[in-house]
């Protein structure tokens, strides 16, 4: 019974006793939760246009990452580097869709996750590889040096990270609502067969859309490689992203934001205030069960579209 | 000709209805059985054993209990490896409460154990669905592990937080732990994998398997029919687990010695998807051969460098095991998308006729 009150109480008496370490708190959950947002980001985009899910989203943040330092460490300047893995994302969609998704075209969406799953490995294997297993720095000129305001202290980098993760959000959104390419998206999105029958060539879709999830992983690959160096861990953070992603909805771009800052802010919290209680590193599941307890509620997510079954 | 079933008449509704109805089947079966049981132990070395054959028959039965879940039944899980890590901790806690209780008692226990958390886990599955559903069983997978690191009355206090198996004899003879000798262990592996499999392959054609398969195909119209869709589900779920906590016990029982949680992290739980995809989903001799591809495929790649008289660098050789490892699975769903099973069923349907074209 104490106990059951202490976890009511405490935490909350231990927020309100030190606002601005709570603050802090936020802000670094928001912080990761962009970056999950990003992440689960590449996602949805690829299953919307393709009703793929894609599995090695999380490895092509780490390919992007290793490919872009990779170049740096031989000597190209960092936008000659970026342009380049630019180049690489866009090469490797190109790829996937020759090899992996043309050939198993009207297969079962469980067929389509296996596949997306061997190129997890194949990625993996690949990159290190090419660039090396170790550990790596990755250094894009953003100090990651902390300011006080108003006595809360937060980070530059992360702050560019987040202004960053912004800016290609809004950018994405002009591109799909906007662009010409971006309602042809749209339309393979809504139904493949009837965007087909006007002229939609799929095969660009597919291949425009695994360039800019790719081009998103680079995002997430540069900032969260920034953080906390280029290494193998980089593709864990998938993992990250799926309780995200059905918390958003897995067809909603709003959905995967909304989604990332909840998931990063209410693991941060709970894993500083509520973790001591039951032993600590409750970060691990904290976020699959707090997903759970919203999909109990909406089966198909924060935002995703309402499923509608037919017999 | 030689699946040529001409001249096999059924007399009997037994008949009609036995699992192989062609004699050939049945001849086949028993006299593979008979080997399986009879040649590894006698002629097989001790590595075969350890490292190929009991790993190829406990992943087996994993996978035999993913296929029921996801192949028959629909239900995406990804939480295999947290079931299985209930089963281990469950047979390590009744085996080390209960010395005197016979081992294979044991295992039957834990996986009951471990049906009971697939039950708890099943819940959801009646409102989410899909993709939804495999990540939420990532909730299931995440949370078990942690519980089992975090708690330490699961590993008796032990500070290592390793779980070891005690050792145990079954008719006299030494079963688990150190002692027991690497055929014993095999036996014993192999006869719990086939007797479940014969319970499974009856449950999947009888009243349970055409309910689990209605809903698998469309759950709505299921439920029409008259088939109650959360019983099936939450049967399927339990049935399943119940395969995976064996198997996790064998896994630390028989197969490993001794074990920590990560014996049963995230990647166990893909490996077993794997073996079931690429052995076919929804087909029983399909996980075994899944298993065998996935147990022998590293094998195999670990060695081929040697075969060819090539010496790389560790690293290097365990980054192209990966690619290839990957590259492999892609070429097998793009070559046959049903699985190793389907192949085994056509080259059937090939053997009716050939030599002949008609």
């Amino acid at each position: 019974m104490i106990d059951l009150l202490a976890a009511l109480v405490a935490p909350f008496r231990e927020i309100a006793g030190a606002p601005t370490f709570f603050v802090e708190v936020l802000l670094g959950g928001i912080f990761a939760g962009l970056l999950y947002s990003l992440v689960a980001l590449g996602f949805v985009l690829i299953f919307k246009a393709s009703g793929v899910f894609n599995f090695a989203q999380g490895v092509m943040v780490l390919f992007a990452a290793l490919t872009l330092v990779g170049l740096m460490e031989r000597g190209a300047p960092v936008m000659l580097a970026l342009v380049l893995t630019m180049a690489v994302m866009v090469a490797l969609a190109f790829a996937i869709e020759k090899l992996v998704l043309r050939p198993l075209v009207n297969q079962e969406y469980i067929i389509l996750f296996m596949a997306t799953i061997g190129l997890n490995f194949f990625l993996e294997g690949f990159g290190e590889m090419v660039w090396g297993a170790n550990v790596k720095r990755l250094d894009v000129g953003i100090p990651d040096r902390s300011f006080m305001l108003k006595g809360v202290q937060i980070n530059q980098l992360e702050l560019t990270a987040a202004i960053t993760a912004a800016v290609l959000v809004t950018v994405l959104a002009v591109f799909f609502q906007r662009t010409r390419i971006g309602r042809a998206l749209r339309a393979v999105a809504d139904d493949h067969e009837a965007a087909l029958s006007i002229g939609i060539p799929l095969k660009t879709i597919w291949v425009v859309v695994w360039s800019v999830s790719g081009l998103v992983a680079l995002v997430a690959g540069v900032m969260w490689g920034a953080k906390s160096g280029v290494q193998f861990s980089l593709s864990l953070i998938a993992l990250k992203a799926l309780p995200v992603l059905i918390l958003g909805g897995f067809t909603s771009v709003p959905g995967a934001i909304a989604g990332g800052l909840i998931i990063g802010v209410g693991e941060k919290v709970a894993e500083v205030y509520w973790g001591p209680l039951v032993g600590g590193a409750i970060e691990n599941w904290f976020a699959y069960v707090l997903a759970l307890g919203f999909l109990l509620i909406r089966p198909q997510g924060l935002f995703g579209e309402k499923i509608i079954e037919r017999v | 000709m030689i699946y040529r079933e001409a001249g096999q008449f059924k007399t009997t509704y037994a008949a009609d209805q036995a699992i192989f109805p062609i004699l050939q089947d049945r001849v086949l079966v028993t006299l593979g059985l008979v080997a399986a049981f009879l040649l590894p132990p006698l002629l097989a070395s001790e590595y075969w054993l350890q490292a190929v054959l009991i790993p190829f028959m406990i992943y087996a039965l994993a996978a035999l209990g993913l296929n029921l879940l996801t192949g028959y039944a629909g239900q995406l899980s990804l939480g295999t490896g947290g079931f299985m890590a209930v089963g281990a901790y469950a047979a390590y806690k009744i085996a080390t409460s209960f010395p005197g209780l016979n081992i294979l008692l044991v295992f039957a226990l834990a996986g009951l154990v471990s049906a009971g958390v697939g039950l708890l886990f099943g819940i959801p599955s009646l409102r989410i669905k899909g993709f939804y559903l495999a990540v939420a069983t990532l909730a299931a997978q995440f949370f078990l592990i942690w519980l089992f690191n975090k708690v330490a009355w699961f590993v008796n206090y032990a500070p290592s937080g390793t779980i070891t198996a005690p050792p145990r004899t079954v008719f006299g003879v030494m079963v688990t732990g150190p002692l027991a000798t690497a055929p014993v262990r095999y036996v014993v592996v192999l006869g719990v994998a086939v007797l479940l499999a014969l319970v499974a392959k009856n449950l999947v054609r009888g009243r349970v398997g055409r309910s689990w398969m209605a809903i698998r195909d469309r759950d709505i119209a299921a439920e029409i029919i008259g088939i109650r869709p959360l019983p099936t589900k939450l049967l399927a779920f339990a049935i399943s687990s119940f395969y995976c906590g064996v198997a996790g016990a064998e896994f630390v029982f028989l197969y490993l010695g001794s074990a920590e949680t990560t014996a049963f992290d995230i990647t166990l739980s893909f490996l077993v998807l794997f073996m079931v995809i690429i052995g076919g989903l929804g087909s029983i001799l399909g996980s075994f051969l899944g298993a065998a591809f996935i147990v022998l495929v590293p094998i195999f790649l670990t060695n081929a460098p040697h075969l060819l008289h090539l010496s790389l660098p560790v690293a290097l050789q365990k980054q192209i095991e990966l690619m290839v490892f990957g590259a492999l699975i892609i070429f097998f769903l793009i070559v046959e998308p049903h699985g190793l099973a389907r192949l085994w069923q056509i080259s059937k349907e090939k053997l009716r006729l050939w030599p002949f074209p008609h």
